[in-house]
């Protein structure tokens, strides 16, 4: 089956606008190769995930293709010098950040030899294992080249149980002005379709549709012959109604399956990868002839250049170098853009570089492209809501996030906007939506970090809280014990006259006495402060009254009956701080007792088995002593014997009585010793667990690629602390490992 | 060279001289010519010095808040939203009102019904409406006194009445509306048959005069529809909202109830269908709200027609159905992109 045999069936999406289309510009003109420029600046940042990892040094000679710094992490991508020359510095240049921040840059001083490092080619990639060719895309350094720019290597890894039916290639370039994809495909169709057959052969996809747009016809025309000549069998042009958004992932896929991205969700979800025409390329270039990706089709155009042209640039050309080579009027330019005028960015300064994202540049020329222009109110005339692809309501997320209701725009769903632009186009009003709209999922994201940081501190105040309070409580109960001891120290002195045997128990019936005649004279007091308390609290109170009266009826007495509301009310707070104190003393005494009592009843029984060894010890001598005035004179043997025989089984079963009940005792302080280290750890442990199931949720819930890689890289850290935890857990606490 | 620095996207629509929302009023001003043509055919010049009066006043009480609030008065003045207004209430007061009690009204539906609530785009109330209720309830007597259709009033007699406030004069044109006269001779123990046939209500479809200045501004909603200022949505459910029920009365009883013909080419029908329920600011936003704001508005006017003591109850209803638009934005929102059908849940 061929693509002109079975027409693909195409669904529609919500809304959409038609803004001129501004191709014919660049569209016709095939692509140019740029020269080298003097200068190559390449940001270790140029793709979704964390930067790359230099590994040369200033002052390195480099060739071209040699790899200049290495991924960092899963979701990162390497960087290869695109030409051969030295590293002339590693410093911050101004980069593409839609803020003019400046950036981490490897700078290359061509040597203008442009000689290639030792490339491995696989022509061969059937025959290769499909994590090899995973590996290689990614050492290639590919992501993305669409505009997101997210490591492709990462999106084709898919999960064992993941089944992909559907490969898509977006070659829908739905942006106006922009043409590099349109060029590229009329001019390496042929190409294209064998990096999409690599791709193919590692997803193993059951059919794979190719959406382009139907202002194309000369890609089209291109497409059809080299998918005819492809070997392919499942391949399928999909051609498009020229409209924006189609371009966008999630609406292609709406477009050319009916089905939708679910929220939070990824289109892997759904069985279907999209890929960029360039990145399939791309892929082509780093298998078929072993090339990484240093150089990519760039369009230059905007009507500040006289002569606009699609480019084969080196990354790391600097703007400015193609600009001059596309005959710039620096008189006439307004506007500098990376990237189309519906979702580019506007670029700060000309020195900025050309990366793996960049497919175009527009210089709009005074006029051409919007004047800041004053912002009219919006009188909801609902224009935004007909074109949201994503199904909107963009004039209540306007007037929600104006009033920083961040709630509200939660409920209207403002992390499912897509930033397109559409909305902005069509305003009337000259309000800049999505501007409004970034801010508000900027403050969003704020307020989830500042949610998360506070969430930790509190945690960690509460756990630090918590073993304060737990020492506290031990010295306390350590205190009393100690207290306890030598109580019933003394009172079995004293009652040592009585026999041994039952001393204990008495001992234990009078302390209990004791604390029973503290407690009821506690409690009689405690009632009688309380009375106290309430009975001057109504004095003073019926006092207050009657000075009032006595004010109000102008009476003479008033001095008099101040001074005695102020007394009453003296004599109240006093009875009421009595009384507070009084209950304090109570609760702090009762929470004691209840942790002592488990502790002084071991040391009790430690107490009185020792005592009880004692004696029998001193039994055993006393029976010894007489069997040996016995042996020396005469007396009953074998009586005494016996006796000497059971004295010392007696004594010995308590001695060893004694010295269990003592390594019982040791044995429960030790894991106190322990316990606060123990605790700590599992306290953390706990905490980081909920952090990883928060960093998952999360993940789940964002969509955006570039959180979802921070979270990613936020999650294997806190997956490697956790397995600390619970190996130092593991190690503490033998018995009990939760992992 | 300074670059320019904006936050995408970096075109518009209406280009780089985007004429903003003063383009959406003018197309709507001039929507309501044919009404206004109508208007002064059955009314005389009466209507074009209440437009005057109105506009004019509009402009001054805008420009005098403006000023106080510190805003850009020629940038606000130019979105002819206080233009728009002040026309509406205009149309929708009858073509004898007094020039002081017109100014009134138009000066509350600035002052306090639209920059109270912080200017346009931020009312919750039909600015217009609320001037027009407020005249009601003020002045019932003035508020409902109307000409008979075709009545031969000259220009200075209509100048007279209006600015030198000649009240003498007024007697000799004062009637009532057709809606007003229907509740009249229910009233008096009449069934419908038995007045149809009577000058006030042998017209074409319905009422003379009425039902032309009813097609006029279906005309001119129209031309709203057609140059996309206004979706269909709120003005179909209106009109479908006054049909349902005059349809089902109607059948039920013939001689109570007013035909359903005459309901829609009755009164403010069409000019609050077309005009004035779709105020965007103050209406329901998505197109499932819009249909139950539209429908409401209509079985409420009925319902008030009917039984209630006006002779005509677009603006209440309007008003009342203000109210409930935020309500109605919450429950309506529609499916997002990725969400699947019941209530807005993740799949």
């Amino acid at each position: 089956m061929k693509a002109t045999s079975a027409p693909v069936k195409i669904y529609a999406f919500h809304g959409g606008v038609h803004p001129p289309e501004n191709k014919n510009q660049t569209s016709h003109k095939g692509i140019k190769t740029a020269e080298i420029p003097k200068e190559l600046i390449l940001p270790l940042q140029q793709h979704i995930g964390a930067a790359a990892k230099i590994i040369v040094n200033v002052g390195d000679s480099v060739l071209k293709g040699q790899k200049i710094a290495e991924a960092n992490g899963f979701v990162s991508a390497p960087l290869h010098a695109p030409t051969s020359g030295t590293i002339a510095a590693i410093e911050e240049r101004p980069v593409q950040h839609p803020s003019g921040f400046k950036g981490k840059a490897i700078v290359i001083k061509s040597d203008g030899k442009d000689a290639w490092v030792n490339l491995t080619a696989h022509p061969d990639f059937k025959n290769i294992d499909k994590a090899v060719l995973l590996n290689l895309i990614r050492e290639a350094g590919i992501s993305g080249m669409g505009g997101a720019g997210f490591p492709s290597a990462v999106k084709l890894s898919i999960r064992q149980e993941q089944k992909i039916h559907t490969l898509i290639i977006n070659s829908v370039e739905c942006e106006p002005y922009i043409t590099a994809d349109d060029v590229l495909i009329r001019e390496h169709a042929k190409e294209i379709l064998i990096g999409v057959e690599i791709l193919n052969h590692i997803l193993q996809a059951e059919k794979i549709l190719i959406g382009i747009e139907d202002n194309k016809p000369e890609a089209i025309a291109a497409y059809k012959v080299a998918i005819d000549n492809s070997s392919l069998d499942n391949v399928f042009l999909a051609v498009l109604p020229t409209k924006y958004p189609s371009g966008g992932e999630k609406q292609l896929i709406q477009l050319l399956t009916g089905k939708e991205v679910p929220a939070g969700g990824l289109p892997v979800d759904l069985g279907i990868i999209c890929q960029n025409t360039g990145t399939a390329l791309a892929i082509h270039d780093a298998i078929i002839k072993g090339e990484p990706l240093i150089s990519r089709i760039t369009t230059v155009t905007g009507s500040a250049l006289s002569a606009p042209q699609n480019y084969r640039c080196l990354i790391g050309t600097p703007f400015r170098f193609l600009l001059d080579a596309s005959g710039v009027n620096w008189q006439k330019l307004s506007h500098l853009v990376m990237g189309g005028p519906m979702m580019g960015f506007a670029v700060h300064k000309p020195q900025v570089p050309v990366v793996k994202t960049s497919n175009c540049i527009l210089a709009g020329a005074v006029g051409e492209l919007l004047d800041p222009e004053l912002e009219q109110p919006c009188i909801r005339c609902g224009s935004c809501a007909d074109v949201c692809p994503a199904n909107l309501l963009p004039q209540q997320l306007y007037w929600y996030s104006k009033a920083k209701e961040l709630e509200k725009t939660q409920h209207y769903h403002i992390s499912d906007c897509i930033e397109c632009g559409a909305c902005s186009y069509v305003c009337p009003s000259n309000i800049p939506l999505v501007q409004y709209f970034r801010f508000a999922k900027g403050e969003i994201r704020n307020k989830n970090i500042e949610l998360k940081k506070s969430e930790l501190s509190r945690e960690r105040f509460e756990a630090r809280k918590a073993r304060l309070e737990r020492e506290e409580a031990e010295k306390e109960a350590k205190r009393l014990a100690k207290l306890e001891a030598r109580k019933q120290k003394n009172t079995s002195e004293l009652g040592s006259h009585s026999s041994n045997s039952s001393s204990n128990n008495i001992n234990s019936d009078s302390d209990k006495n004791i604390v029973q005649n503290n407690n009821e004279q506690q409690e009689a007091e405690l009632t009688l402060a309380k009375t106290k308390a309430a009975s001057s609290s109504k004095q003073w109170k019926e006092a207050e009254k009657a000075l009032a009266a006595a004010q109000k009826s102008g009476d003479e007495n008033c001095a008099q009956l101040v001074e005695q509301v102020k007394e009453l009310e003296q004599v109240a707070q006093r009875a009421q701080q009595h009384f507070k104190k009084l209950l304090d003393a109570k609760k702090s005494a009762q929470s004691a007792s209840a942790l002592t009592q488990q502790t002084s009843e071991l040391e009790q029984q430690i107490e009185s088995v020792r005592e009880q060894s004692a004696q029998a010890s001193n039994e055993l001598k006393n029976i010894k002593k007489a069997l040996l005035s016995a042996k020396s004179g005469q007396g009953d043997f074998s009586e005494l014997e016996q006796k000497s025989e059971q004295a010392k089984n007696k004594s010995d079963t308590l001695k060893t009585q004694l010295r269990d009940l003592l390594a019982r005792q040791k044995q429960e302080q030790t894991p106190q010793d322990n316990s606060a280290v123990l605790n700590r750890l599992k306290i953390e442990q706990a905490t980081l667990k909920t952090q990883i199931k928060k960093l998952q949720k999360a993940q789940q819930e964002n969509n955006d690629a570039d959180t979802k890689a921070e979270l990613e890289i936020l999650l294997s850290e806190a997956n490697n602390k956790l397995s600390i935890c619970n190996e130092a857990l593991a190690i503490l606490n033998p018995v009990s490992t939760e992992i | 060279m300074a670059l320019i620095i904006e936050s995408s996207p970096h075109i518009n629509k209406a280009g780089n001289n985007n004429a903003g929302t003063g383009a959406f009023m003018r197309e709507v001003i001039l929507a309501t010519l044919p009404g206004v043509l109508c208007l002064y055919y059955f009314f005389g010049f009466g209507v074009f010095f209440n437009i005057l009066i109105a506009v004019s006043a509009a402009i001054f009480f805008e420009a005098v808040v403006l000023k106080l609030r510190k805003k850009n008065i020629r940038l606000y003045l130019s979105d002819l939203s206080a233009v728009v207004s002040a026309l509406l209430l205009a149309l929708a007061i009858p073509p004898l009102m007094p020039w002081w009690m017109t100014v009134t009204g138009v000066a509350f539906a600035i002052i306090f019904a639209k920059h109270l609530y912080g200017g346009l785009g931020s009312n919750p109330f039909n600015p217009a409406m609320v001037g027009y209720v407020l005249l009601l309830i003020s002045y019932p007597l003035q508020m409902t006194t109307w000409l008979p259709a075709n009545s031969d009033i000259s220009i200075t007699e209509s100048f007279k009445i209006i600015f030198l406030l000649e009240n003498q004069l007024i007697d000799g044109f004062s009637g009532a509306t057709p809606l007003d006269e229907f509740k009249n001779q229910l009233s008096q123990g009449f069934s419908q048959s038995e007045f149809i046939r009577t000058e006030t209500f042998n017209g074409f479809f319905a009422a003379p005069a009425w039902e032309w200045i009813n097609i006029a501004f279906l005309l001119g909603g129209i031309y709203l529809l057609f140059r996309k200022i206004i979706n269909w949505h709120i003005p179909f459910a209106f009109v479908a909202g006054i049909l349902l029920p005059a349809a089902i009365f109607f059948l039920f009883d013939p001689d109570r109830y007013a035909t359903p013909l005459f309901h829609l080419l009755s009164g403010g029908t069409m000019l609050g269908a077309f005009f004035i329920a779709t105020d965007p600011v103050t209406a329901a936003s998505s197109n499932k709200g819009r249909l139950i704001y539209g429908f409401g508005i209509g079985v409420l006017i009925y319902i008030i027609r009917t039984w209630g003591g006006y002779p005509d109850a677009v603006a209440f209803a309007v008003l009342l159905f203000n109210l409930t638009a935020p309500t109605i934005d919450y429950y309506t929102q529609p499916r997002v992109y990725g969400y699947s059908k019941d209530r807005q849940q993740k799949p």
